[in-house]
């Protein structure tokens, strides 16, 4: 009995700080991290479904970490990590999605990178699902992850060539002999 | 006097061509191979109500020991090389079943940069069965198809000039 009560004390206490720090705004978020890495954190940034916060390319890894293991914050979970590009401001977007099991609260970092070398912190060493997600950004963008224990292709062959989620991917018109000239019912033609 | 009159009961007359395509269409050993959903239906062909079986099909897991090669689901580009490799591991003579869209002419992604529009780009294919994915009685439909293609086999005629140019 003496244990049950316990434990039923433990989870009191959980809930009441989950109910606390659910309420922390992403400012609050971006205030601590600012307060650790400095200029490194950029904006809170409002986009059309959620708001994210831009983090410098190479304090990644430093950011992430502090996300993790700051108690307030425990983003345990690394849901996704994709790529953007966009070549008009020559720059390919990196977008991590976070998630805390312990607070029930997402985040979103968002980390610009040059589109001509793109070079980003891995953060794999924080988040080991970071690997493969990785190894599918560096497959479609190209985007090159530092400190990734083994960045090759995922999805495509090894000898394929280009990186085709780039807005001027240009399809090669046969792999091995097998023509990728595709004409659609729609008259639209690609692969040239 | 016919000879049907002149053997005992217990003998049946045929031609060889006959005995042989009857034997090689009921007995149509086809790979364990699937690409994408369509290969949920093709399971579901080879269970117990559509029933492959019953036509003496079974799955082969190896190339080496297959009649048959269905192609089930989308083929990339990646898989499209490797789906050629297992073709020519096939023993002749040998069979291709494309099921679905996606192996017929690269369906819904055909304008895809990783997917081949089709697999006939990269082997021969003898029945194309349409459908997204296509039931199981559709498939049946096919196979029935090609027993049928493959009981109007001729094997011991001898090729004219034409054909033996053609075929070398």
């Amino acid at each position: 009995m003496a244990g049950a009560a316990e434990c039923g004390g433990g989870s009191v206490a959980l809930v009441e700080l989950s109910r606390v720090e659910r309420d922390m705004e992403i400012a609050a978020i971006r205030r601590l991290l600012h307060d650790k890495l400095g200029a490194a954190v950029g904006v809170v940034e409002e986009g059309p479904h959620y708001e994210s916060i831009r983090i410098d390319d190479d304090a990644v890894e430093r950011a992430a970490m502090l996300l993790r293991d700051t108690p307030e914050l425990r983003f345990d979970c690394l849901s996704n990590l994709s790529g953007c590009d966009y070549p008009g401001r020559g720059a390919i977007d990196i977008v991590y999605d976070l998630y805390s099991y312990e607070f029930d609260r997402s985040l979103v970092l968002r980390v610009s990178t040059r589109r001509g070398d793109p070079l980003v912190d891995s953060v794999e060493r924080v988040w080991p699902a970071a690997n493969w997600l990785e190894r599918e950004v560096f497959d479609l963008l190209g985007v090159r992850f530092r400190g990734h224990s083994d960045l090759r292709r995922i999805l495509l062959p090894e000898d394929w060539v280009g990186h085709p989620l780039r807005k001027d991917y240009v399809e090669p018109e046969q792999y091995h002999g097998i023509s990728t000239v595709r004409e659609s019912m729609l008259g639209i033609r690609s692969g040239s | 006097m016919s000879l049907v009159n002149s053997v005992p009961e217990m003998v049946l007359t045929t031609k060889v061509d006959q005995l042989l395509n009857w034997t090689r269409k009921s007995s149509l050993w086809y790979m364990l191979f699937g690409l994408a959903c369509c290969a949920i239906e093709l399971m579901q062909t080879g269970g117990p109500r559509a029933d492959l079986d019953r036509f003496g099909m079974a799955p082969r897991a190896t190339p080496r020991t297959s009649d048959l090669m269905i192609v089930a689901g989308t083929l990339t580009l990646k898989m499209a090389l490797r789906t050629k490799l297992l073709y020519e591991q096939m023993p002749e003579p040998k069979y291709v079943v494309s099921m679905g869209s996606c192996s017929n002419c690269g369906g819904l992604f055909q304008l895809a940069y990783s997917v081949c529009d089709g697999v006939d780009k990269v082997i021969p294919v003898d029945v194309y069965v349409p459908g997204c994915p296509p039931r199981p009685e559709a498939l049946t439909d096919g196979l029935i198809l090609l027993q049928k293609k493959m009981s109007e086999e001729k094997w011991l005629v001898r090729p004219s000039a034409e054909e033996a140019a053609l075929l070398s």
